[in-house]
């Protein structure tokens, strides 16, 4: 199984992911610039991506929780979703997203 | 206080759950602490992130919230007795002669300590910044991220974009002074207090404030202050007047001035610690929490107990050298017994 995600750099990455995993932890775990701060609680909207116009529909819709957090990134689209609310299972196999800059960790120093 | 300098034990540099359980464990051994944060209030993420949610990897709490987390941290330390200083960012940190450390602060508070523990979790929260193009040269001009003073607002056209309850609580707040106001927020569904929404809403059907459906796309104006800002709408694209903006996305954390300490890093973010003290490459200076690592760091709230907890010892030598430290059990010794109030 694996998802196909576009950094912030528009360099796409063909990563492995695993059942039940949540794809912000599959972004995290590959190393791709993904701030996640809260740690997948639906608590602070830094791991906010853009999920592919194919794919849209096929993902359960965003709860209200997930909308009221959607209200915290400056650079929200139609398309946007919260990376930590979207579970790995087969019917995902080949999602693409892009990675918004709202989720990108700031420079290292 | 300003001008004065606070001479203690120990600077806390966080007052998150890691923060203020290192004052509990610092006043076992005597050392009295200052607590400094950007926050106005204690609990660091677990009460700006997530006050409400539900913890589950407490040891002996099956389930608690941040909030009730930090409630029962501050009813923890409250015999030592530590002073908060909040809605303050160290920005410097340097180390004297005599091998004690000043700190200063952005309110221009400063303080003088044989120890620092820095237990800043992820950074300082900051506002975001919407990615609107030139946003920087408007921002403490006529864009603010916060009210300071409400006179700066008064007859000025004002843009307020959120949905929550800062966005609410201050469009109810300046509409009385302001010579018009637009709230802006990307649907017509808010998260803020089913009041404040109500309140909002009185004040559009009475035609005192407008609200668009929508979100920024740019902005107008001349050295640094705004005329208009320009929104991107299901309707099309449309220009407000605008002197004044308050864009309202919430926080998040930004690592700060924590970078030009002079600590040793670790991926320009991470603060390098031993796992014997949890000092970092600068003696007298430690990191407990989730800015630091060392091999096989988790960042869990326990484990950031667990640093304080030997982070202590090692400060109580720094801070009291000679002295002799005794490690004691609060369930035998009298003496940690009293200090806590309980003997």
């Amino acid at each position: 199984m694996h998802i196909i995600v576009t950094d912030q750099n528009g360099t796409v990455h063909e990563l492995e992911a695993l059942e039940g995993w949540r794809v912000m932890e599959v972004i995290r775990d590959w190393g791709l610039n993904i701030k996640a701060e809260c740690g997948g609680s639906c608590a602070c909207a830094t791991c906010h991506v853009f999920v592919d116009p194919e794919w849209e529909e096929r993902l359960n819709p965003p709860t209200a929780e997930e909308e009221d957090m959607l209200d915290t990134v400056p650079d929200v689209r139609t398309n946007s979703r919260l990376s930590c609310q979207i579970l790995m299972s087969e019917d995902l196999n080949g999602l693409k997203v892009t990675l918004a800059d709202s989720a990108a960790q700031e420079e290292a120093a | 206080m300003s001008g004065n300098e606070v001479v203690t034990d120990v600077v806390i540099i966080g007052a998150g759950p890691v923060g203020l359980f290192a004052v509990f464990e610092l006043g076992l051994v005597d050392l009295k602490c200052h607590v400094i944060d950007i926050l106005d209030r204690p609990g660091g993420q677990c009460a700006e992130l997530y006050p409400e949610k539900p913890i589950y990897d407490i040891p002996a709490f099956p389930e608690i919230s941040g909030q009730g987390l930090t409630d029962n941290l501050m009813k923890q330390i409250a015999p030592f007795g530590a002073e908060f200083h909040f809605s303050q960012m160290v920005t410097q940190l340097e180390k004297l002669d005599d091998g004690s450390f000043r700190v200063t602060t952005d309110a221009d508070e400063k303080f003088v300590a044989k120890v620092v523990v820095i237990a800043a979790g992820g950074g300082s929260f900051q506002p975001k910044r919407p990615p609107v193009p030139g946003i920087e040269e408007y921002e403490g001009k006529s864009v603010f991220y916060a009210v300071r003073k409400m006179e700066e607002f008064r007859n000025q056209d004002i843009v307020i974009v959120g949905g929550g309850d800062s966005a609410l609580d201050w469009t109810l707040n300046l509409e009385p002074l302001s010579r018009s106001l637009t709230l802006v927020h990307r649907r017509d569904e808010f998260r803020g207090h089913a009041d404040s929404v109500n309140k909002m809403r009185a004040l559009v059907a009475d035609g005192k404030i407008n609200f668009v459906q929508g979100q920024l796309s740019h902005l107008e104006g001349e050295g640094g202050q705004l005329s208009h800002v320009h929104l991107k709408t299901p309707a099309g694209d449309m220009s407000v007047p605008a002197t004044r903006l308050l864009p309202f996305f919430g926080l998040t954390m930004k690592l700060g001035p924590v970078s030009d300490w002079g600590l040793e890093l670790y991926e320009g973010n991470l603060i390098k610690v031993d796992t014997e003290k949890f000092e970092t490459s600068v003696p007298g200076i430690f990191a407990i929490g989730d800015i630091n690592w060392y091999p096989g760091k988790l960042k869990l709230i326990l484990s950031g107990f667990h640093e304080g907890a030997l982070m202590a010892q090692a400060a109580k030598r720094i801070a009291h050298p000679g002295e002799k430290v005794i490690f004691q059990y609060t369930t035998s010794s009298t003496k940690l017994q009293k200090k806590l109030g309980v003997a």
